[in-house]
């Protein structure tokens, strides 16, 4: 099998995104990771297919030379839904931005994680409806001024991460579109993950939301607002590693290490892998200023997937069955000769 | 006592009870055993939306007429020779059907004064009062009856009550000389696993019925139709439209060697077809139901691009929800067969009643220029051979082909004779086979001269790599604006729908090849206007029915021109006859409409016909 490079994954078309948008980082962390995972896999490129929606992100298949379907605002997960049940052996991948799957799309969105089906769900999140130039989307923070809401917003935002497992989700993770090893890391994990993955990618939108995710992303606050987790290592971030996370009662508390008595000992151990949803969930809910926000994989735990379930019931109510074609069928039940 | 057997060609019977008394169960087993006996049959269920409406009222009554006859039965029957009412409701919304010398099975038990008063009647004679008095009429203790018959079963009083259906069944076999061993057969299958105590006792009440119609003065007559004479030899079954289509269906999965998906969200009338391919996973048929009706759609058109045979069910309100996506699969041109079951609308409308309102939505409900082949079933059997059809032009021809059946249809049944699936032909798609040769790519719309059909890469093959999607693009499938290309792509669209037009049958025209009157029709009104025909077949009536509506058979506009006018039947406001005045407009076209959610009578065309002549 041949050794696939990022330059494989890249079409012959211009990425047509502004210049500084946040979606070209993620294409080209897309582009560094799926080598990496068919090498881990033993996929060929022939594999993938890369499915969009509507919105500026979800011109991201005609940039992957991979199969690629570009289809409907908010249907993506349908279809991508479709591809996977249709054919398990692909390796579906989905970009779609915060309008498309959580207005528009937001039944797919729900209901795909909820079956647990396994397709890989890249949501872009610049908080704006950027290719219809401006509006607020649901992710906008509460008050945010744009051209639909001149006054501010009077909508409470949803954070995708509590929608994902509140529907009891298999795997999410968050990142920043600055985060290019992290991305590639996130993508290959979800690349392994049997079942639904979404990871939400913070993305800049330089022309309708410049600095959409600025709080968090400059790089002079970003170790201290963000904390990366990572399997197995304790909950620990700050400029100097100084800061982590405690339980405090049945709530998180951000200490400092090294002060009032706190060692490293006392800081939690990130474990993504448990069915501990209530902490995972208190992780995805932290935010400014009290708390880092989470980044990484936060959620990767082990479920029945619905492509595997469809297929082995057809396997199972098949090897039962006494109706093996279409004559049989027709023959089946009440029938009567007429001489 | 001595009963007269009279041998009659045909009976209508209908069963009229509370939505919750089983009169579509009581129904269909007399439609079944007149099938398996050899019968040609119609059936015609009739029922409220509500699954238990109020008791007793008008509303909630539930009807199935069933036509039996000793030849092949084209119509459930417009008028009922026996009408059997479970009560007073029953009687007052049905007995406007009876014939002139119609019996009238009663429960006279329910005749009481809260009941009639509940059913609308103002005065003691409900029969007087709707002027059917002169009728046979039999008023049987249904209700105390069956209490009798199962007093030492040990069934508990709502059990027992539940069997009064099966007592009424017992009456009609007595009345129509059927005899009880196919419902016996029945009854054993039913309750063998979950509930082995009802077998008895609904066996017995069976038979208890029998005998009492057997014992009572009241039934004059009793009556035989004999098996149908004209039926070809061969293996039979009962079938209905929404089994034939989900047959049909699996049939081109079998005959195409692709796996059959079906999206689809519960809606009435429609369901029975999902349900139906959920049962058959024996031959590799996905079914997904979906969290909506566009998801419904959409993961079949993921399904068609991942190369399976994609389809998706629906009614009226689901299609209007399926409309955007409809324009995806036009663009990407994906085989996908979207069925619709229609039903009486607009909106939520009737959802359990018959019509032909959704023609207009199949043909332009959507945005852009978007044609989509349309094609209609026009019997119960006739659904199977329509799925197939839908699915080999979708398959071959690269395109969503939309199928339109109806409620009437859907719920109704037949008998049919079992084909052989050798004797289908194969579906081909067009698939791009093997490698490209080295440094050339796959253009996706690159087209078939002949057809305009584009070629079919499925994912997982080497170097096929390709991307499609809702915006326009050129022949190489690269996004395109400009002005020249939109118009060329739009126009080979369109016309890629009209040269399907080739691969269909020419339309057939029965009665004289020339004359003053064509009557036409399309979809499931072809069996009453048949009829009407039938009766009324002078030198100057022809009938055509259409089982394509776009694209026309290519023979129409040479048919048209034989005829002075041409007169179309159909069960809206005219859709058909709007599409044929713009398609073929120098001809003089006449309507005979109904949307009143039944079927036609028959003899409503009959006089729709000799008004035209």
């Amino acid at each position: 099998m041949a050794v696939l490079t990022a330059k494989d994954f890249k079409s012959d078309q211009l990425a047509r995104w502004c210049p500084g948008c946040g979606d070209h980082a993620v294409l080209a962390a897309l582009q560094r990771a799926l080598p990496k995972v068919s090498q881990a896999l033993a996929y060929e490129k022939e594999r993938y297919v890369v499915v969009s929606g509507i919105g500026c992100s979800s011109r991201l298949p005609y940039y992957m030379d991979t199969y690629g379907f570009h289809s409907i605002h908010g249907r993506a997960t349908a279809i991508s839904t479709g591809i996977k049940v249709a054919n398990p052996n692909l390796t579906v991948w989905q970009a779609c931005g915060d309008g498309d799957a959580l207005a528009i799309g937001g039944n797919h969105f729900i209901h795909a994680i909820r079956r647990n089906i396994d397709i890989n769900v890249i949501l872009f999140n610049n908080r704006i409806y950027g290719l219809t130039k401006g509006q607020y989307s649901p992710t906008s923070k509460f008050g945010a001024i744009t051209k639909t809401s001149p006054y501010g917003t009077v909508e409470h935002p949803f954070n995708p991460g509590s929608l994902v497992l509140g529907a009891k989700g298999t795997f999410f993770a968050r990142s920043l579109d600055v985060e290019l090893a992290l991305n590639e890391e996130i993508m290959t994990a979800a690349a392994l993950h049997d079942g639904c993955s979404v990871m939400e990618m913070l993305v800049n939108c330089v022309i309708f939301n410049d600095g959409a995710h600025k709080d968090i992303s400059d790089p002079s606050v970003r170790a201290d607002r963000t904390i990366i987790l990572r399997q197995g290592e304790k909950m620990v971030f700050g400029k100097n590693r100084d800061k982590g996370l405690v339980f405090d009662g049945s709530c998180l508390k951000v200490v400092t290490i090294g002060e009032d008595g706190v060692s490293l000992d006392d800081i939690l151990t990130h474990d993504a892998h448990s069915n501990n949803i209530g902490l995972q969930m208190a992780l995805v809910d932290m935010k400014g200023p009290d708390f880092p926000v989470a980044l990484g994989v936060i959620r990767d735990v082990k479920d029945v997937t619905y492509d595997d379930g469809v297929r082995d019931q057809l396997k199972e109510v098949a090897r039962k069955s006494t109706i093996h074609c279409v004559d049989d069928l027709l023959r089946s039940g009440s029938t009567w000769e007429v001489k | 006592m001595q009963h007269k057997v009279i041998d009659v060609k045909d009976v209508v019977i209908r069963f009229a009870g509370d939505s919750g008394d089983g009169m579509q169960l009581t129904g269909s087993l007399f439609a079944d055993m007149s099938a398996i006996y050899g019968n040609g049959l119609a059936t015609f269920p009739d029922y409220p939306p509500e699954i238990r409406a109020p008791h007793g009222t008008v509303s909630g009554v539930s009807g199935f007429q069933v036509h039996i006859g000793n030849g092949h039965v084209n119509t459930p029957g417009d008028y009922c020779d026996m009408l059997i009412a479970m009560n007073p409701a029953a009687l007052m919304a049905n007995a406007r059907w009876c014939k002139r010398e119609a019996m009238i099975l009663v429960d006279a038990d329910t005749f009481d004064q809260k009941g009639m008063q509940k059913a609308g009647f103002h005065s003691n004679n409900p029969f007087e009062e709707l002027g059917v008095d002169d009728r046979a009429i039999i008023p049987a203790p249904i209700s105390t009856l069956t209490e009798e018959s199962l007093k030492d079963s040990g069934l508990d009083a709502k059990s027992i009550h539940k069997c009064k259906n099966m007592f009424t069944l017992g009456m009609a076999c007595f009345i129509y000389s059927r005899p009880l061993e196919y419902i016996y057969g029945y009854i054993e299958k039913k309750f063998a696993r979950k509930h082995p105590e009802m077998i008895e006792p609904n066996k017995k009440v069976l038979n208890d019925g029998y005998n009492y119609a057997a014992a009572i003065q009241a039934v004059p007559n009793t009556y035989e139709v004999e098996p149908a004479h004209d039926l070809e030899p061969g293996l039979y079954r009962n079938i209905t439209g929404n089994q034939a289509i989900a047959w049909g269906l699996l049939a081109a999965s079998e005959k195409s060697g692709l796996p059959l998906f079906c999206g689809s969200y519960p809606i009435t009338p429609a369901t029975a077809i999902l349900e139906e391919l959920a049962l058959h996973k024996s031959l590799g048929a996905k079914t997904l139901q979906a969290e909506d009706e566009i998801a419904g759609i959409c993961t079949a058109i993921g399904a068609a691009f991942a190369g399976n045979l994609a389809v998706t069910t629906t009614s009226g309100p689901g299609l209007s929800l399926k409309s955007e996506a409809l324009g995806l699969a036009v663009m990407t041109e994906l085989p996908l067969v979207i069925v619709d079951v229609q039903r009486g609308g607009p909106s939520t409308g009737l959802p359990t009643k018959t019509e032909q309102t959704d023609l207009n939505q199949a043909l332009y409900g959507r945005n852009g220029e978007c044609p989509i082949p349309v094609i209609a079933a026009h019997s119960p059997a006739h659904c199977f051979d329509a799925a197939f059809t839908a699915a080999k032009i979708a398959l071959e021809h690269m395109t969503p082909v939309i199928l339109l059946s109806e409620g009437f249809l859907g719920n109704g049944s037949e008998p049919w004779h079992i084909p052989s699936m050798c004797d289908y032909p194969e579906i081909k798609a067009p698939f791009v086979n093997g490698l490209l040769p080295e440094g050339e790519k796959f253009h996706p719309y690159e087209r078939d001269p002949e057809t305009l059909v584009r070629r079919w890469a499925i994912p997982g093959q080497k170097g096929l790599e390709h991307r499609i999607g809702g915006l326009e693009k050129n022949h190489f499938g690269v996004l395109s604006n400009d002005p020249a290309n939109h118009e060329t792509m739009v126009r080979e669209r369109e016309q890629k729908v009209e040269l399907i037009a080739r691969d269909l049958p020419e339309l057939e025209v029965h009665g004289p090849q020339k004359g003053k009157l064509l009557v036409v029709s399309w979809g499931g009104t072809f069996g009453h206007v048949l009829s009407a025909w039938n009766e009324c077949s002078t030198d100057d009536v022809a009938f055509a029915h259409f089982d394509s509506i776009f694209p026309l058979p290519s023979n129409t506009r040479e048919v048209f021109g034989r005829y002075e006018r041409i007169l179309v039947c159909e069960l809206n406001c005219g859709q058909f006859a709007g599409w044929l005045r713009a398609r073929l407009p120098e001809f003089e076209y006449r309507q005979c409409n109904k949307v009143q959610g039944q079927p036609f009578l028959v003899n409503e065309i009959v006089k729709a016909i000799k008004e035209n002549l």
